[in-house]
């Protein structure tokens, strides 16, 4: 993991400094409500319905257990308890005291962390694939390119203000774990055909109202061009990218405007025509960055057969909620924050020092969140996994669900969020009371669930096999379905619309009625979203709006 | 007499805007981008100093022909959700190598400050209500940075990635 040296630490000090001097001038009425807003927002500070939110960053997802410890300390002594993670891999709390945000600030930069654009118009956290380092697909752990990226990117001075929010995602596997086709910036690390490592570049995808497939705009970039590359893209989007409408903003509008081929033009002029100004590759950085990467020193054991003799609960829990590590003897473990009785994503104060400690028993004192919102411990023995299955059961952190229907995306929705429309968090009881039989969720096999209480979609739901999305009419919650959606390598796509939304009351049934198209039309061994690709959006269509169903 | 902060100073400014002193008689004028495009021949041998302001949307790359006639850029801003002025000085300052005075004019606060003199703005016009010592004072506001960049007026310590 990244440790900070000197500079890192008295950047982030000093950060803290300069926001509790904006808190003050705010407080003493020396800021306009106006002004403190754009300050604070790019600072993660922003005011909800009931009380201001601070959301943290975590850069690419990766955690020690200190830090855990940390979030735990915050959520006890300045929240209610606990904390949210979110799709970016970040963590949010819900009820913080926006005079005591710089204390909250300050113990964060105690322990190397900081909430530095975790919000506002500017390069939010950098995400990653959440098993960087340990999946045995991977050409490059990118990791160190993200921390690199992360360097670049915090406090840039060309690139502070932009038209709006620009998030970059990074994967170093062909099977895209970091939904990156969906971001302002995707990069590929990848191999051609003289076996070099670099990025393929895609810009311009996007979720909120107006959702994109990102472009490819290079092919193949050499690794040591990245940051020019990069700046180059930026450029083009601060001086091009419109700011009269903030949903228009983003540089997926200004992609599709000019269209893929001359945004690239564009980029490609920009990016000869400051070759001479633009940052160089540091490789003598890069290295000083990449060496905090190099793989644990991991014991030497042999894969063993952990299930023999247990029982199925554990299998189950094996079989879904554990993952293929690249080293033998070893697994990943996921630790899934979608217990029935759990908002998605959520976890205690008390929750957090165990998995802290856990980590630190079985897993090399590291934690990682994904951007589906739950964590991983990355490099547990297999024959601990009995041990670690038994602890974190008692955690209610064992819910053998990752990949189910019911390890759903959830925004927080109207329950919290001012933007919201319709409330999620209940909508995920409903679907997690209505599935209760673990038995059935198996059957279904791999479904990707994701819900967002308004179009801004943080719930990612136009990339979901089953993306719900709050609507309000005339004062009502109402959800409008959508199916096919997916947000994973060459599979990326988007959801259609399956018809008029439905009520709060008959969501779960409508799910149900699109699960039971599903079963009745799928082929031996087909996936849900496989079944939709083949047969269409029609069968479903006609079942969920069978006469019996009230739809408006 | 307006006050704006140079280098680090407090100054007056000896500079005035076309609709302050439409003939020139201070001999150290500002004129719209658009009337210098449109006059650039007549005011090219006028024997004053010449500055131009430009918008967020006008091209720097228009200026090229004209940085040895031109002594100093005044960007506007219309505000925190402005940014567009931080590319232009960037590329002023590097594509352009324009040495002149890169003046930062509008809705422009404090905070804001650290950013643009990295991005190679020298000169800070605030509005007239602004506390311009505690403004000086935020050009320190960090004494580290990541990036390299044209660093006037502030002296961070770099670590350029």
């Amino acid at each position: 993991m990244y440790q900070y040296d000197q500079i890192d630490q008295r950047l982030v000090n000093e950060r803290v400094a300069q926001f509790r001097d904006q808190t003050r001038r705010f407080l003493a009425g020396e800021l306009s409500e106006d002004d403190f807003r754009s300050l604070r927002l790019r600072n993660g500070l922003y005011i909800q319905k009931y009380a201001p939110m601070l959301r943290i960053s975590v850069p690419y997802g990766l955690l020690s257990s200190r830090q855990v410890r940390m979030f735990a300390r915050i959520a006890r002594e300045y929240d209610k308890g606990y904390g949210h993670f979110t799709t970016r891999q970040n963590l949010q709390y819900n009820w913080p005291k926006l005079e005591l945000v710089p204390d909250i600030l300050a113990l964060l930069a105690s322990v190397e962390m900081h909430a530095i654009q975790t919000s506002g118009n500017c390069i939010r956290n950098v995400t990653a694939d959440h098993l960087a380092g340990i999946a045995p697909d991977e050409v490059e752990d990118p990791r160190p390119w993200c921390e690199y990226i992360r360097q670049w990117a915090t406090l840039h001075p060309e690139f502070s203000y932009l038209p709006r929010k620009f998030k970059i995602a990074v994967t170093g596997s062909p099977q895209d774990r970091a939904a990156s086709k969906v971001h302002d910036i995707g990069l590929h690390l990848k191999r051609n055909a003289q076996g070099e490592v670099g990025f393929e570049v895609l810009v311009g995808g996007g979720l909120g109202r107006t959702p994109m497939i990102g472009h490819v705009i290079r092919e193949f970039l050499p690794k040591h061009e990245l940051l020019g590359y990069l700046e180059a893209i930026l450029r083009v989007y601060n001086l091009e990218g419109r700011r009269d409408n903030i949903h228009k903003a983003r540089i997926k509008i200004l992609v599709k405007a000019v269209g893929p081929e001359k945004f690239r033009d564009m980029v490609e002029a920009e990016w000869q025509a400051s070759r001479e100004f633009a940052p160089t590759h540091d490789a003598a950085g890069f290295a000083r960055i990449q060496a905090f990467f190099t793989p644990p020193e991991y014991s030497k054991l042999e894969d063993e057969d952990v299930l023999s003799g247990r029982s199925t609960e554990f299998r189950n829990w094996y079989q879904r909620n554990t993952r293929r590590h690249k080293v033998a003897g070893y697994r990943a473990v996921f630790l899934s924050l979608k217990s029935p009785t759990r908002p998605p994503g959520d976890i205690t104060e008390a929750e957090m020092d165990r998995v802290a400690d856990l980590a630190d028993q079985y897993s090399l004192g590291m934690i990682r969140s994904t951007h589906d919102q739950n964590l991983i411990f990355a490099d547990v023995r297999q024959r601990d996994l009995f041990a670690v299955w038994q602890a974190l059961k008692e955690l209610d952190l064992a819910t053998p669900n990752i990949g189910t229907l019911t390890d759903m995306i959830c925004c927080p929705g109207l329950d919290f969020c001012s933007l919201a429309n319709a409330r999620s968090i209940p909508i995920a009881r409903q679907i997690n009371e209505r599935f209760d039989s673990l038995d059935y969720l198996y059957d279904l096999g791999d479904i990707e669930l994701k819900m967002s209480g308004c179009m801004n979609a943080c719930g990612h739901h136009h990339v979901g096999h089953i993306g719900i999305l709050g609507v309000d009419k005339g004062g009502k919650e109402w959800y409008q379905i959508t199916l096919g959606g997916s947000a994973s390598g060459a599979d990326a796509a988007l959801g259609e619309v399956i018809g008029p939304s439905v009520a709060f009351d008959d969501v779960a049934e409508t799910i149900d009625r699109i699960l039971n198209v599903y079963v009745a039309e799928r082929e031996e061994g087909e996936r849900f979203i496989d079944t939709f690709r083949r047969v269409g959006i029609k069968p479903f269509k006609a079942r969920v709006y069978a006469p019996s169903h009230q739809a408006a | 007499m307006r006050r704006l902060i140079k280098q680090r100073d407090i100054v007056l400014d000896d500079w005035r805007y076309a609709d302050e002193d439409p003939v020139g008689r201070d001999r150290a004028l500002i004129l719209p981008f658009a009337r210098w495009k449109e006059e650039r021949e007549r005011w090219w041998l006028w024997d004053g100093r010449l500055g131009v302001r430009i918008g967020p949307t006008d091209p720097v790359a228009a200026l090229e022909q004209d940085f040895l006639r031109i002594a100093l850029v005044a960007i506007e801003f219309g505000g925190l959700a402005e940014g567009r002025g931080y590319s232009q000085a960037q590329l002023l300052r590097k594509r352009y190598r324009f040495t002149g005075e890169l003046r930062a004019v509008g809705k422009i606060q404090r905070d804001q400050l650290y950013f643009m003199a990295r991005c190679g703005f020298d000169a800070f016009e605030l509005p007239a209500t602004a506390n311009l010592e505690e403004a000086i004072r935020s050009l320190d506001d960090f004494s580290v940075a990541y990036q390299g960049a044209v660093d006037l007026g502030v002296h961070p310590e770099r670590r350029a990635v």
